[in-house]
Parts: structure tokens; sequence; C-alpha cells
């Protein structure tokens, strides 16, 4: 057989979400990879500009459905910043206690969806039962099973109670012992190992470069988690390690994701044992003085990051959304690209994509014309030239790789 | 001439087989499910799935072969069938036993796979042509073990009839003893005959999307899957006829001991594929050539030892 | 490294209860304030329309029927479920409901006087 390209999606058994990946095949051999976003995009950032900040709250929990917490609260963090409003800090600790809930359920998650992409479906029953646990409990805590609305401008719209409090105690015990269950079977099962170890590769240079975040890169040895690194809500008063490990492989992506899920339990107890008194949110301005924020949220699939700009207005100028696993997709076609065929679902997978939260569009206006169009390469070459020169920069004479590029 | 006509039609060929094939794929999900800790399917699942698919309209690709397309899975199904005939169902003498007859078994039950690979062959599409390539490339890994795991009681046998063989461990039920390692081997290499877990790697799902069928639909698909489930009752059986010296002159009891043993071959192939990940088609080949092999050989080396202490 | 580590956990699904529910059969137990269809009380409300100017889905309509007397409609196919309305009520005229179970066959049937 000579070279085949083979789409991996839009519509595949393997995606939970429609997105494109267009593999070359020699045999069984991956030798290029691309991946082709924008099969979901659904305008959630242009919405949220017709919507007040209150109403936007549901509506960016609605980016994701498995860390819609990690999207409302980077939201909330920057409207805060702009109208400069304090939470209490029971409201800061009730968030993290949620966020680390999310990403409980979200691990677990993962852990089942990767044995069901290696046909492990055991692994993927016995993981999703577990997490149901988890789910529970965050629905008797928040009303809602993954879209919790607990969040609201000026802190949180639930308090925990003691006897909540030890519910969520007995969960976590329970978990915990499930959790050490599950890294024996991700360290010790030999079908499991031999389908993880050394399975999409990305090593510590490339991570950086390509931009990883999250357990990608802490799989690949880089301590880069924005709980340490620029905490937020409860996280700087709260000890915890930043688990990395040095296989820059699926493995070690899965042993970092189980072994995180050892922290959060760590985290969770210490929220409930040092749970400060008082309210649980303050007032918070219908109309949001002018400026803007850039806020910062280590989702369970990497850091999520949120721009909003207000004009003084009840409703933001601009919102935008960087989701987690944005950053991680330019690293999928580096990942995939001389691996097996076999190995592409789980590559793929071990990103923990969400792609409905990634997708975007470009539209190309042509200022100069005035219209719509889409622009092909030479015409967007010489609007580039023509941008640049307007703004002062003139690369006429300048040769790059020996062409002239002005 | 009547009576032929019945075993074929009726008991213990097509009608019989055909129930028994939905009865032990059933026993297959409920088993999967309740090892995942789940309720699984009611009864009559698989029979209502076939039912189902039976009722759905035939989609065949422009670009495929209509002929091949049409006529592969009648092929499959009628391979997996005769192979029956030549295996004991209520005794140990199966309905036209011959000097051979294991070789012949392990030949037709060769053809299904022929059949999944040219049906995917024939589809002409991208994910079909990949599996029926890895369909070929696992027949040539589980293939050898399986035969060599089944030659070995048969040398100990010292016949190459299948009904010999049954008749030889019913007469001598100790011997069976020694073949453990090949029962081993002849376990696994079925897993990989059958394409499950963790050989379904010609049929990975998520890899590509139903490999070989995924061009197949409605009767023609219903086909290839009773041949699947028949294929399973007739590899079951015949592990169990070399391997499980329970027989009974009785042809009742017999039978019954029939199904305990499918049963429990059935329970073996369930548990196995509960427990492990798919493997990756060169690590596949490797296992089967590396371990499952040498086992086999293990196998054949101790009956030719048992053998010629016998004979001593 | 061992092969089939999950053998133990396996076997003993054959004699442990199922983990799943027969749902439509067997009823689902939600916690007591989930946050599912709307309740509204008529004598509380005064017709502030806070609740319809909160609402992120515009699902809900607050019209007057009388002197002081108010009734709430629901898009139910148009609410999210997010419960702001209840909050944004300075009286306690609507709350969250645990009924979860609101499928019909028939959009129209999605519009509801509560």
């Amino acid at each position: 057989m000579g070279k085949v390209v083979i789409p991996i999606g839009p519509q595949h058994p393997a995606l939970k979400e429609p997105e494109n990946f267009v593999i070359t095949l020699d045999g069984e051999k991956v030798v290029a990879a691309a991946v082709n976003l924008g099969y979901n995009h659904r305008g959630i950032e242009k919405a949220c500009e017709q919507r007040t900040y209150l109403q936007d709250i549901y509506l960016i929990e609605r980016i994701c459905g498995i860390c819609s917490h990690a999207h409302s609260t980077a939201f909330i963090q920057a409207a805060e910043e702009i109208a400069e409003v304090e939470i209490p800090r029971r409201a800061a600790f009730i968030r993290t206690l949620i966020g680390e809930l999310e990403r409980i359920h979200s691990h677990f998650l993962w852990l089942g969806v990767a044995g069901h992409e290696v046909g492990f479906d055991t692994l993927f029953m016995y993981s999703w039962r577990d997490r149901e646990l988890v789910l529970d409990l965050v629905a008797k805590l928040t009303g809602n099973r993954v879209n919790y609305g607990i969040n609201t401008l000026g802190g949180v719209r639930r308090d925990i109670s003691p006897e909540e409090a030890a519910e969520i105690r007995k969960v976590i015990g329970a978990l915990e012992e499930r959790t050490k269950y599950y890294l024996g079977i991700a360290s010790e099962e030999t079908t499991l190992i031999s389908r993880f170890l050394n399975v999409g590769r990305l090593s510590k240079e490339d991570a950086l470069r390509l931009g990883a975040t999250g357990p990608v890169a802490r799989a690949a040895d880089i301590k880069r988690d924005v709980r340490k690194d620029d905490p937020y809500a409860a996280y700087g008063e709260i000890p915890f390690d930043v688990i990395t490990d040095t296989h820059a492989d699926v493995l070690g992506r899965t042993l970092v994701r189980v072994k995180e899920l050892m922290e959060c339990y760590k985290i969770i107890r210490y929220i409930l044992d040092n749970m400060p008194e008082g309210l649980i949110s303050v007032r918070f301005p219908r109309r949001v003085p002018e400026g803007e924020a850039f806020s910062r949220y280590e989702a369970p699939r990497g850091e999520d990051v949120h721009y909003v700009k207000s004009n003084g207005m009840d409703k933001p100028e601009r919102v935008k959304v960087r989701a987690p696993t944005m950053a991680n997709a330019a690293s999928v076609a580096h990942m995939l690209s001389g691996g097996y065929l076999a190995d592409v679902p789980i590559v793929i997978a071990a990103i923990d994509p969400c792609f409905s939260c990634t997708d975007r569009t470009i539209r190309v206006r042509d200022i100069f014309r005035g219209s719509d169009s889409v622009l092909d390469w030479p015409a967007l070459r010489d609007y580039s030239i023509r941008w640049y020169r307007e703004n002062g920069l003139d690369f006429s004479g300048i040769k790059l790789f020996g062409r002239e590029i002005g | 001439m009547v009576m032929t006509i019945f075993y074929i039609l009726v008991f213990p060929g097509f009608l019989f087989l055909s129930a028994y094939g939905l009865a032990v794929e059933f026993v297959d999900r409920k088993l999967y499910a309740r090892f995942q800790n789940r309720k699984g399917p009611p009864w009559f699942q698989p029979f209502a799935d076939f039912v189902k698919l039976i009722s759905k309209e035939t989609i065949i690709p422009a670009e495929a072969d209509r002929r091949m397309f049409k006529s592969l899975p009648v092929f499959a199904m009628t391979a997996v069938l005769t192979a029956s005939l030549y295996i004991p169902v209520w005794s140990t003498q199966s309905l036209f036993p011959f000097e051979g007859d294991v070789i012949v078994i392990l030949y037709l039950l060769t053809i299904p796979t022929l059949t999944f690979f040219l049906g995917g062959w024939h589809s002409s599409s991208l994910y079909s042509t990949l599996g029926s390539v890895r369909v070929l490339t696992q027949l040539f890994a589980y293939e050898v073990p399986l035969l060599m795991a089944i030659l070995g009681p048969a040398l100990l046998a010292g016949t190459w009839s299948l009904s010999g063989v049954s008749a030889f461990y019913a007469a001598n039920p100790i011997y069976a003893l020694v073949n453990i390692p090949g029962f081993v081997a002849a376990m696994i290499a079925a897993q990989g005959k059958l394409e499950r877990v963790p050989f379904d790697i010609p049929e990975a799902e998520t890899e590509i999307v139903a490999g070989a069928f995924t061009e197949y639909g409605g009767r023609l698909l219903a086909l290839f899957r009773m041949t699947i489930d028949i294929e399973m009752v007739v590899v079951a059986a015949l592990v169990s006829a070399i391997f499980i010296p329970l027989f009974s002159a009785n042809p009742w009891l017999g039978f019954l001991f029939f199904v305990i043993k499918t049963l429990f071959v059935v329970f073996l192939l369930a548990l196995f594929r509960s427990v492990m990940a798919r493997l990756r088609i060169e690590q596949m080949v490797r296992f089967c050539w590396r371990v499952l092999t040498p086992l086999a050989l293990v196998q054949i080396l101790i009956d030719l030892i048992v053998k010629g202490f016998v004979q001593l | 490294m061992k092969t089939g580590k999950m053998l133990p956990l396996a076997l003993k699904g054959l004699f442990t209860k199922p983990a799943t529910i027969s749902y439509p059969y067997q009823k689902v137990v939600v916690p007591s304030d989930f946050r599912g269809k709307l309740v509204f009380d008529p004598s509380k409300c005064v017709g502030c329309m806070l609740c319809v100017r909160d609402c992120p889905s515009g699902a809900i309509e607050i019209i007057k029927v009388g002197e002081k007397k108010y009734k709430a409609v629901v898009h139910l196919d148009k609410c999210i479920y997010c419960g702001q309305c209840c909050d944004s009520c300075v009286r306690q005229a609507l709350r969250t409901s645990p009924e979860f179970e609101l499928a019909v066959y028939d959009r129209k049937d999605l519009t509801v006087d509560i």
C-alpha cells in the first residue's frame, strides 16, 4: 500500500466532539498529521457582548460541560478585577472547593475515556461509576451535576453547611481508595502500559516550543501550574504539590492526572478544615467601570485564559476566551506524526480535548474595499504589506530566506 | 436423506446454531456487563438486534463490487455452518466424522475471516480497506498457534479426526491434564480468531470505525453478525471437544455437557476480554509469534514425550 | 507489570449489585434543592420584573392579570435551569423544584404557566 490520507473526524467514533484530523499513513505508520479546528464554533464570545455580566456567567459556564466552573470563575475573576470588588474569603474557599471537585470528576472522566480509546471498556465503566459519586455530591452542593451555577459576581450563591462538609469528607474518603486502585492499574496493567508507554511523545523542549499547558506540559517535566504560579481564589494559602512526570508520553499524562487526584483530596481536606466564617458574597455593581482585565485559571485540562474589556456599561465590550485545548492543539499534530494509526485516538484523547470550547472562526474583512470577501494568499500578502506600510513599517528591500518579502 | 437435511437445517445445523449463537452472544454480553458492574442487556437483546438489522435498508456503496459485497456474508455463514457438522454435539461422535476432519474444520473456520477481508476490500472505503488488511495480518499471527495447539492433543490421541480425539480423551480423561498449556494457547488464539479484545484490532471501533464492516448494513451486516455468533459457538465447541473431556453416552446428558462446556469457554473468553486493553497490530503479531507459538510448541513436545512414555 | 490486574474486581462484579439503574422503571432521587422546573407563588409577586431582566435566555415572562396580580409563563425550551431568577427575586416568589422529567412530544407544551 502506498501513502494513504485518512480523515479522522469530523464524525468518528473516537471523537466525542466534531473535529478533523487529516492523517497521512504509510501502512500503519503515521507520516504526517494535521489538525483542522472550526467544526463546532458557537459564537459565545460575540453573544457575551449582547448580555449583561450576570447573564454572561451562565453563558460562559456553558462553554464547556466538564470544566464549566473553570470558565465561569475565570470570567468572574476578570469582571471582579475591573470592578475592584474583593470577594469574601469564605466565597474564595467555596470556589476553590467546587473547582477541585470539578477537577476530580474531569480526571475520572478522562481516565475512562482513555481506557475506552484503547478498548479497555472495563476501566471506562468502573471509573465512570466512581465519577458518579462526585457528580452526585456536586449536585447536592450546587443544585446541578455539571453546570453548577455556584459562582456569582462578588462571591458564590450557595453556602456549604457542616452536614454537607461531612458528606464531602465521606465521598472524598471513598474516592481516595478508588484512586489508589486506579493508580495501581495505570502503573501495572501490562496491556495498558504497552499502549501508553512511549506513545505520543512530547519532549520538554517541544512542549515549551508548542505551548503545551496543564497535564500535557506537566507530564513533560514542566513544573507549570497557575494555581502555584499565579494563585487565585484561595490557592495562595493552601499547601499542595504540583505533580510532574518525566515520561513525557501518554503514560506520563495518565500518571500525572491520577496523582493530581490525590492532591485534590488533600486540597479539599485542607479547605474543609480551614473554612473561614463570614459572608459568601458581596454586592457587585450592575454597571462595571471602564477597564480591562486578564484572568488565568488552572482548569483540569490546563491553563484557561479569559480577557474581559468593559466600557462602563452593564455589558462587556469584549470577552475573549482561550480554552486550554487551544494551547494543546498545536502539540497534537507533533505527537501524532511518527506513531501508529492505532495510537491516534489515545494521543488525541491524552490532551483531554474539549473541542467545542476551543473552536473559533476568523472573518477577514477588507478595510480598503469594505467588503467581507475571502482573500486568497497573494491578496492577503499584499494586504499585510500595505497594512504594515501604513503603520510605519516598510519591509521593501528586506530579504528573508533569499526572497524579498516587501 | 430426510435426516441429513434435518441435521443440516434444524439440529445441530442452521436453526439450532442460530438460536444457540444468539444465546451465547447474550451470555457473553451479560457476563461482560456483570464484569463491569453493569446490569447488561435483557435475554432477547441479540435477537432484537438481529431483527432490527434484518428490517433495515441494505445500502451498497457505489464504488463497491456489488456481487462480491452481497455474496460474501452468505459464504461466511455457509462455511461456519459446514464446520459445525464435524463437531460433536451430544456424544463424542460428530455427524459426519472422517480421518482428518480437524484440519477441515480449521480451514472452514478460516473462510469467514477471509470473507471479512474480501468484504472490507470490496467495500472500497478507506476504513474497510485498513480493517481488511489488519484482518489478514492478524490471521497470519493466530492461525499457526491455534493449529499447533490443537495438533498436540491430536498427536497424543493418534488420530486426525475430531471425533476420534474426543473419544480418546473421553476414555482417558487423565491425559487432558497434560494439554493445559495447549488449552491456554488455543483460548488466546481463539480470542484472536473471534476478533475480541485484546485482539479486536481489525474492527477497533475507536481507530477505524468498524474495520471491514464499516460499509455493511442491514441484512448483510445481520448475516455477518450471525456468522460471528455461530463462529463463537463452533470455536467454543471445538476447543471444548478437544481439551475438556466431559462426555456422556446418554445423548441428553451429553447435550447438557456440551452446553456447559461451551458456556464455560465463553465465560473464559468474556473474562479475557474484560480485563485487558486492545493491543496494537504489531504488538499482537509479536506476542503471537514470541509467546503463543512457543507455548503451542511446548504443548506438542509434552504430548510427544507423554506418547513416548505410554508406548514404552 | 501484571496482566489482568482488574481480574479480581471483574470477578467480584458477578456477585455485587449492578451500579446501573433501570432509569425509567426505577426513579432517580435528586437532592431536594436540585435546580429543576420553576415554581411560582403569585401571592408574593410584586411585578418588579427583575427576574425577566436577569434571565440569561429570556425564558420567563411575568404577565399582569389584574390589580397587583401576576402570573408567570416559562418557556421550558429556553430555560437553562440556572435559577438566577430565584436569586434575583426580592420576594422569593420564584423557587426551583427538583422536578426534572420535563420531556414532551410537542414543543408548544414547553411553554407553561406556573
